[in-house]
């Protein structure tokens, strides 16, 4: 091998080590070069020269350069120079680049000198705790969209919430409007004296859609979580929510609307309603209570408005063919509430959540039990039909496909249909959703929950499902007892 | 209530477009999956209810120490170190694990005490074992760079926070190149250690006694807020605060009365040492970060050293208990011939000054240090704000100018390094992967990054148990 070396002295050249190491690190890359350093001469680096077989000259000190080359051959020195004074050139230049502030990667860091503002939170169950809890460490009030959050973590949370004052929207919360501000699936409505507290999306979003078609605004609807009124929870977040809009001067009537609470926590929160200076109304579904379309008509009573004839578009046929009615909900409360329904006039309705009896839940593949014309009601927002996917307002795959199959099922009589306009969701369901309801044989009655001005257009939802052949109410409880009535009248024949 | 004006969305995009389609201003975190396994450990600390309130004391606490020197003596009666007695960079370790650089520094620091004439002969009583003892700095009030090796009869500076009387120690810098920290041990780094034991120890004491009886001891914390606006991030590079020190004892020195060719041999040690004032800013931010042990429910890190086979962290939360993985390769540039097959693993306590926001958390404030990795001024600022990502708080006390005096990231939560992946940049040197080569070059290193989910675990399970 042939080992040629240069060494050469720079009087009077400068540049900081750092650069300079760099500068042999380029110029060791130029084809032909085996070694190369450039240094400034100072004690250590002319060891360290020495040490790799170059000779310093004597007259070497600190405020000379050196640079030293070991060539694989001679035709490479010229090439090596060179390269020596572009990468000197070069290392005092770079391309400015923009100084970007990257986005924040947790909830804590977004939240950083800000000093209001709330957190929404919909990453995956698993995760939503530590999100939320850098909001309520921050000091600020959370909506925790996510499902599939473990009991005892909304516990943790609305503990630590409620001993700071703060207010913890959800888990599973799928709704709120904040001062005006839609917050998830909201619907689009007009400020106005009505404040809710809601242990349910769906309920929410029935009470804001019938509200807003009866005149009547919504200032706050602030979620708490399907599980906030368990025997569990115990109203943690209920509570604080109807303190805030206790305090709010614009709020006249208070409306606390929930999935079936337990009936202890009901009570209690009943109790802390009669505290407050505002008047309450409550939705509570259960058996025997009032469906959320009685209480948004208690709600216009109460307010001194009257109660407009809830919306109709289209009209099915009475059914012919099948036993039993299927409902197919994306709305939890919606479904939970013709559930109830239907349970006082058709007996015991199966279901992926059932009311009471756990032998009325359906297996896995959701199909009615084979036995029987029993009447089956789906909840596909359920935590079981969502982990690792979108809520079903969203994509609407597994419902589509849940329909296909109900319809061909010849025990089936009549489908019962819920559509959930706002912010959020989907930005034209009737599109997927008309089609498949044109295949239905079967009569269809949908109730379509929404206002004129949201996104999607409550009018051209309804007529896009109304030309597939649908019967489309604006009320929930008016569209399941429409396709009670649908059903033949054989019941008499069980 | 009145409408927000900020909302902060974490999660699906579509939401928050619908709150930016309703005219209201979002932010949109870039949240990503935390390092696997960890969502349970995660949730469980984060509900801790001690872990808020005790994350906000050990910040304060760390930054409220101030550091000032206030004195120079040897390790022997400083620490009760005796004779056979070694202690080491990083977190515990014996000789048949330890790394190249390390046994060529406790093979020069036999030799330098003595038990040995020449430092090969040292390797014997090392394995041997029944004669010698080793142990982290860390558990000895102190802290090492490099190798680290302290043995009784080197000369350490001693800080003290004076509001406590607490105190922390570190050895004398002996500067670049072949030096015993990077685990050479020929005759000329045992001369150096001779002149210092003789010459640079005593007259430092002196000036620095001196100094405290006439002017107050020199702090140390003080100087660091200084050199970070002078372009030093106080790991890699110390250009600024030892010239700063200098500054402050150059007086002593010259009054002490020690002979004048020593004074001027001193000042020129110092001075042609860059990293002079390394092992000043280390102890101090020790001294910080030791305010912070001890809290229970607290998820800040207090140390993070290695031994140059393993890399440790210690949690404020977890007592004294060290969360331990392979010591990394650091990516950088090499000295001479030197290439990456040269080089050992991260080695030092030095990274104990990334664990109080400077070295490498500083990066910004020091555009320089990174040319070592081929980076650009726009990644210096880059990495000091990815930092404040896994940090709680910042330091109003040392700022960065660039960044508008932001003050540095301080206090690593380990949450929030499982949470979103981003491990601690740290600045270093490279030392030789043998015994007796010395520094092969300098560059950038992360921890691994399997440690942090291991002290999260610790600290979910110390939660679960005060349920």
């Amino acid at each position: 091998m042939t080992d040629l070396t240069h060494v050469e002295l720079r009087a009077g050249a400068y540049a900081d080590s750092v650069t300079l190491l760099q500068v042999s690190r380029t110029v060791q890359g130029i084809e032909g070069v085996a070694a190369a350093q450039v240094a400034m001469a100072t004690a250590l680096n002319i060891e360290v020269l020495t040490q790799m077989g170059f000779e310093v000259p004597a007259d070497a000190d600190a405020n000379a350069m050196v640079v030293a080359l070991r060539l694989d051959d001679e035709s490479a020195l010229e090439r090596a120079l060179a390269g020596v004074d572009e990468a000197l050139r070069d290392a005092g230049r770079r391309d400015a680049g923009p100084a970007e502030t990257a986005p924040p990667r947790t909830t804590a860091t977004a939240l950083r000198g800000s000093s209001d503002g709330i957190a929404l939170v919909s990453v995956p169950g698993a995760s939503a705790l530590v999100e939320a809890m850098d909001a309520l460490d921050a000091g600020r009030d959370v909506m925790i969209f996510s499902d599939n959050v473990p009991l005892e973590q909304e516990l943790a949370l609305k503990r630590t919430a409620a001993g700071r004052g703060l207010l913890v929207m959800g888990p599973d919360c799928g709704t709120a409007v904040v001062g005006g501000l839609g917050l998830g699936f909201a619907n689009t409505v007009a400020p106005g004296p009505v404040g809710i507290v809601a242990a349910s999306g769906t309920g929410c979003q029935q009470l804001l859609a019938l509200l807003d078609h009866a005149g009547v605004g919504v200032g706050s609807a602030l979620g708490v979580g399907g599980r906030d009124l368990s025997a569990d929870v115990r109203g943690l977040s209920t509570r604080e929510a109807m303190r805030r809009l206790d305090a709010d001067p614009a709020v006249e009537l208070l409306v606390v609307v929930s999935k079936p609470p337990a009936e202890d926590v009901a009570a209690e929160i009943r109790e802390y309603a009669a505290t407050l200076d505002t008047p309450v109304e409550f939705a509570l579904l259960g058996a025997g209570q009032a469906d959320l379309t009685t209480a948004a008509e208690r709600v216009l009573q109460r307010l001194g408005r009257g109660v407009p004839t809830w919306p109709v578009a289209g009209e099915a046929a009475r059914a012919t063919t099948g036993t039993g009615l299927r409902g197919l909900f994306v709305g939890g409360t919606l479904c939970d509430e013709a559930m109830l329904i239907a349970a006082a006039s058709l007996g015991p309705v199966h279901s992926n959540i059932p009311l009471s009896p756990p032998t009325l839940a359906l297996g896995p593949d959701l199909a009615a039990p084979a036995d029987g014309a029993g009447h089956t009601m789906v909840d596909f927002g359920d935590d079981a039909l969502t982990a690792g996917r979108a809520h079903p307002m969203i994509d609407p795959t597994l419902r589509l496909e849940h329909l296909a199959r109900v319809a061909a099922d010849e025990r089936t009589a009549v489908v019962l249909l819920d559509v959930v306009l706002g912010h959020g969701s989907e930005t034209d369901p009737a599109a997927a959703l008309a089609p498949a309801i044109a295949a239905v044989r079967q009569p269809v009655v949908v109730a379509v929950v929404g206002t004129d001005a949201d996104p999607q257009g409550l009018r051209r939802q309804v007529t896009a499902l109304v030309d597939a052949g649908a019967e489309v109410h604006l009320s929930n409880a008016a569209a399941t007892r429409r396709a009670i009535d649908l059903l033949p009248d054989t019941r008499e024949g069980h | 209530m009145t409408t927000p004006t900020h909302v902060v969305s974490a999660g699906a995009d579509l939401f928050a477009d619908a709150v930016a389609e309703q005219a209201v201003a979002v932010t949109r975190v870039d949240w990503r999956p935390p390092m696997p396994g960890t969502e349970a450990d995660l949730a469980v600390v984060a509900a801790d209810p001690l872990r808020r309130d005790a994350n906000q004391r050990a910040l304060a606490a760390m930054l409220g120490v101030t550091a000032h020197l206030v004195d120079v003596a040897p390790a022997s009666e400083l620490l009760g170190l005796e004779p056979g007695q070694f202690l080491h960079a990083g977190p515990p370790i014996a000789w048949e694990r330890a790394s190249g650089p390390l046994r060529g520094a406790l093979m020069g620091g036999a030799a330098l005490e003595g038990l040995v004439e020449d430092p090969e002969d040292a390797v014997a009583l090392f394995e041997k074992g029944s004669d010698v003892s080793l142990e982290p700095c860390h558990h000895r009030g102190t802290v090492g760079p490099m190798a680290g090796v302290v043995t009784p009869s080197m000369w350490m500076f001693v800080l003290e926070d004076l509001a406590t009387g607490a105190r922390t120690h570190c050895s004398l810098n002996e500067g670049l190149g072949k030096v015993l920290r990077y685990g050479a041990y020929g005759p000329e780094v045992l001369t150096r250690l001779r002149w210092m034991r003789e010459v640079l120890g005593p007259l430092l004491q002196r000036a620095v006694r001196s100094t405290v009886d006439s002017t107050g001891p020199v702090d140390v914390t003080g100087i660091l807020t200084q050199m970070l606006q002078m372009g030093d991030e106080a790991h890699n590079r110390n250009r600024a605060g030892t010239l700063m020190l200098l500054r402050d004892l150059a007086p002593a020195m010259v009054a002490s009365g020690a002979d004048a060719s020593d004074v001027a041999e001193s000042l020129r040690f110092i001075g042609g040492n860059d990293h002079f004032f390394l092992n000043l800013a280390m102890p101090a931010c020790k001294l910080a970060l030791d305010a912070a042990r001890g809290i229970d429910g607290s998820t800040m890190v207090v140390a993070m050293a290695r031994n140059g086979t393993d890399f440790g962290i210690q949690v404020a939360g977890t007592g004294d208990e060290w969360f331990t993985g392979p010591a990394q390769l650091a990516d950088g540039l090499f000295l001479g011939d030197y290439g990456p097959d040269d080089a050992n693993p991260d080695i030092g306590d030095s990274a104990i000054t990334e664990t109080a926001g400077i070295g490498g958390f500083a990066m910004a404030t020091a555009p320089a240090i990174v040319r070592l990795v081929g980076g650009s001024v726009p990644d210096a600022l880059a990495t000091t704000r990815r930092m404040h990502e896994i940090t709680l708080g910042e330091n109003p006390r040392w700022t960065v100018p660039v960044l508008e005096f932001q003050g540095v990231p301080s206090g690593i939560d380990v949450t929030r390094v499982c949470r979103t992946g981003i491990l601690p940049q740290i600045n270093t040197g490279m030392a030789g992967r043998q015994a007796g080569v010395g520094q092969v070059g300098a560059g950038l290193v992360t921890p691994p990054a399997e440690i942090f989910p291991k002290a999260l675990a610790s600290l979910a399970e110390r939660s679960r148990s005060r349920r």
